[in-house]
């Protein structure tokens, strides 16, 4: 008789995350969501500002979610779930964990006071953003994760988005949080591993998920696993984590660092660049990787 | 227990003896000393609150909402500049149907930079769909904050405590402090039929489409209506309590007056001793002191005033482009009906349900069809 072979379930078997929701085909916003409740549980709240999670999870009276949901205004993630955190607290319901869950425009631009006001005061949320770097939900305008290079409704080819993105994880570190990570959705036990990890941790704890987005990248949706292992192994979107904004690990050592240029061509908000705009973006890359090379010595 | 304290002691003394359990405020003049003396007080533990120090009068709401949402009371206070930042937020706590009560000093709104008082900066978030109640004394202060928590809870709607800059905020008066347990007796601890918990999972506030938001809206205004009967019970029965009543309009030698004085806030009792004087000297004025502007007391406003051959409404506010905004108020409470020719209000179209030719069809039919209007707000294709 042949020996059955078990697979591996290397990622929580519970879902909170159902189907019937909003999500376009292919989205990375839909998969971060769903691999952050598993590692999150029941017990816990969403506070929703203004993204694209706040069509996915479905219209109101319905909801796609398992677990509750506030929806917030635009800039006021941080704030409302440190509202939301308190008032817990008072009611005696200390075992609940916060969670603000924004995009990267909530994030990285209108929402970025509220978030620092929260991270200064070392407030018990966790802040998860997923970053799909451009307000998609109002149909693929720049924001300041915009990556250098691409095109969006509002950096059109000619004038194409010129700075390089905001680095949200080096504004967060100096604010000494006890906890902060990048995650990418195409390594789910890694993203499952910190969120797990953030959960067991008091304080402000944040999460960077990059969350490809083929409506507004022009990538193809069965290409967004594939997308979010290239910019993790091209060292785009390195996977590391911040203890208190100073013990920097990287989680996921690169032997072998690809070129930036076959990620690139996947998606057609970077079609039109010239080889040397991409020679510019992979000097950028490469400046910064080695950057956190130096920041992740020793440990 | 009487005390000399401040106005804006006497809104921080309000929060306390409410029992809030969550204050999120952010400082500015001329309301800092309401959030000082509340810091001090959870601080010392008199007070069982988080307190938490935003850093904007945004993030204030924001986590004055967050914290109402759970189920926790909550209070803030502002003024001018800050009530303005909130404003997006005012919209959420209402939607939300969130009691939070905040109080507000009225300040003018720069520039130029002024700390004085008006009117401006409360009158501005006039349809944010929150209660406002603009107080005459420090003792009206404190005693209002409590009643606005029992009538906010009851209706859902979020109240603001108004009074002005400096003639209230920094104005030191006796004040009878209520004994906590006769404050435990008339307002209960908050407990909201609906609240945001992992033990039954909902999502709140999310994308609604134009089948259900005019629903919500009408719903909001339906409960808003109930509110003058509620804040005059509400009222009766603080006075039992306390020995002070609490109403919607205060009038003061109204019923032969022939002119009738219009005033609202400090300005309202000023107005009392120039009655008095004018009395001396045998003109027939009397003053109505407007307390509760949202809701609009229309009943009290119309019966005070019907006798009187004049009024005379002051107004420390403008509506540019139009008038003072208590003027306007009372002439639109006064007008239609038997005063004038018939008006008919109609409300349609909201959260974007189509507004077609034949809605317009359909409010002249209604319009042709009556002699007079039988409401103040005729609702065209509302699911009641």
């Amino acid at each position: 008789m042949k020996k059955e072979k078990k697979m591996t379930v290397t990622l929580p078997l519970e879902e909170y995350a159902g189907s019937g929701n909003l999500a376009c085909q292919g989205c990375g916003a839909m998969l971060a969501m769903r691999y952050v409740l598993k590692a999150l549980g029941p017990r816990t709240v969403l506070c929703i500002p203004a993204c694209c999670w706040a069509v996915i999870d479905g219209p109101f009276p319905h909801s796609s979610l398992s677990v509750p949901i506030y929806h917030c205004a635009f800039e006021a993630a941080a704030s409302t779930a440190t509202g939301v955190k308190a008032g817990l607290d008072m009611i005696g319901d200390t075992e609940t964990t916060v969670v603000a869950w924004a995009g990267d425009g909530g994030t990285f631009d209108i929402g970025l006071q509220a978030l620092s006001g929260a991270a200064e005061r070392n407030d018990d949320i966790i802040y998860a953003c997923y970053d799909n770097e451009a307000y998609m939900n109002t149909g693929i305008q720049r924001s300041s994760a915009t990556p250098y290079g691409a095109w969006t409704t509002t950096t059109p080819v000619k004038f194409f988005k010129d700075q390089p993105k905001k680095d949200i994880n080096a504004i967060m570190a100096a604010h000494r949080i006890p906890y902060q990570a990048t995650a990418s959705t195409s390594y789910p036990e890694d993203l499952v591993k910190k969120t797990k990890k953030a959960k067991g941790i008091k304080g402000t704890r944040f999460l960077h998920i990059y969350a490809p987005c083929p409506t507004g990248w022009k990538s193809r949706p069965e290409d967004t696993v594939k997308l979010g292992r290239m910019v993790v192994q091209n060292c785009i979107f390195p996977l590391y984590e911040v203890e208190s904004g100073e013990k920097y690990t990287l989680s996921l050592k690169i032997k072998d660092k690809k070129p930036i240029s076959d990620y690139l061509k996947l998606q057609g908000r970077f079609r039109h660049l010239k080889p040397e705009e991409i020679q510019t973006m992979q000097e950028e890359v490469d400046r910064n990787w080695a950057r956190l090379l130096k920041k992740c010595e020793g440990n | 227990m009487k005390k000399v304290i401040m106005g804006n002691h006497a809104l921080s003394y309000g929060a306390l003896l409410s029992r809030s359990q969550v204050i999120a405020a952010y400082p500015i003049t001329p309301q800092t000393q309401v959030v000082e003396l509340l810091s001090e007080m959870c601080a010392d533990k008199t007070l069982d609150a988080k307190f938490i120090k935003v850093e904007s009068e945004h993030s204030a709401m924001a986590a004055c909402i967050g914290a109402s949402v759970v189920g926790a009371r909550t209070f803030t206070a502002t003024s001018a500049q800050g009530l303005a930042l909130m404003h997006e937020l005012l919209h959420w706590a209402s939607g939300g149907r969130l009691p939070v009560v905040m109080g507000n000093v009225n300040r003018s709104m720069a520039p130029g930079w002024s700390i004085w008082t008006d009117q401006n900066d409360s009158l501005s978030q006039r349809d944010t769909g929150w209660m406002q109640f603009y107080c005459a004394s420090n003792q009206e202060v404190l005693d209002t904050v409590i009643q606005a928590f029992k009538v906010s809870e009851q209706l859902a709607i979020p109240s603001m405590v108004i009074l002005d800059a400096f003639a209230l905020s920094h104005t030191y008066e006796v004040v009878d402090i209520p004994d906590q347990a006769k404050v435990d007796e008339y307002l209960p601890p908050f407990r909201p039929p609906f609240r945001l918990t992992p033990d039954d999972p909902h999502a709140f506030d999310g994308l609604t489409g134009p089948e259900n938001y005019f629903e919500l809206r009408y719903k909001l205004q339906k409960d808003m209506e109930k509110a003058p009967a509620l804040i005059e019970e509400t009222g009766q029965e603080y006075e039992k309590l306390f020995g002070r009543r609490l109403r919607l309009v205060e009038d003061y030698l109204c019923d032969d007056a022939e002119i009738v004085l219009v005033s609202s806030g400090t300005a309202g009792y000023t107005a009392r001793v120039a009655v008095d004087d004018l009395r001396q000297n045998g003109v027939k004025v009397g003053n109505l002191r407007i307390r509760v502007f949202r809701p609009f007391p229309f009943e009290a406003v119309r019966r005070i005033l019907k006798k009187a051959k004049k009024v005379a409404i002051v107004d420390r506010n403008i509506s540019y482009g139009h008038h003072g905004i208590f003027y306007q108020e009372v002439k639109s409470a006064l007008y239609g009906g038997a005063n004038g020719r018939p008006l008919f209000g109609f409300i349609a179209g909201l959260g974007g349900r189509d507004i077609t030719p034949a809605t317009f069809k359909g409010i002249v039919d209604h319009t042709l069809a009556h002699d007079q209007a039988e409401e103040e707000i005729i609702w065209i294709g509302v699911k009641k």
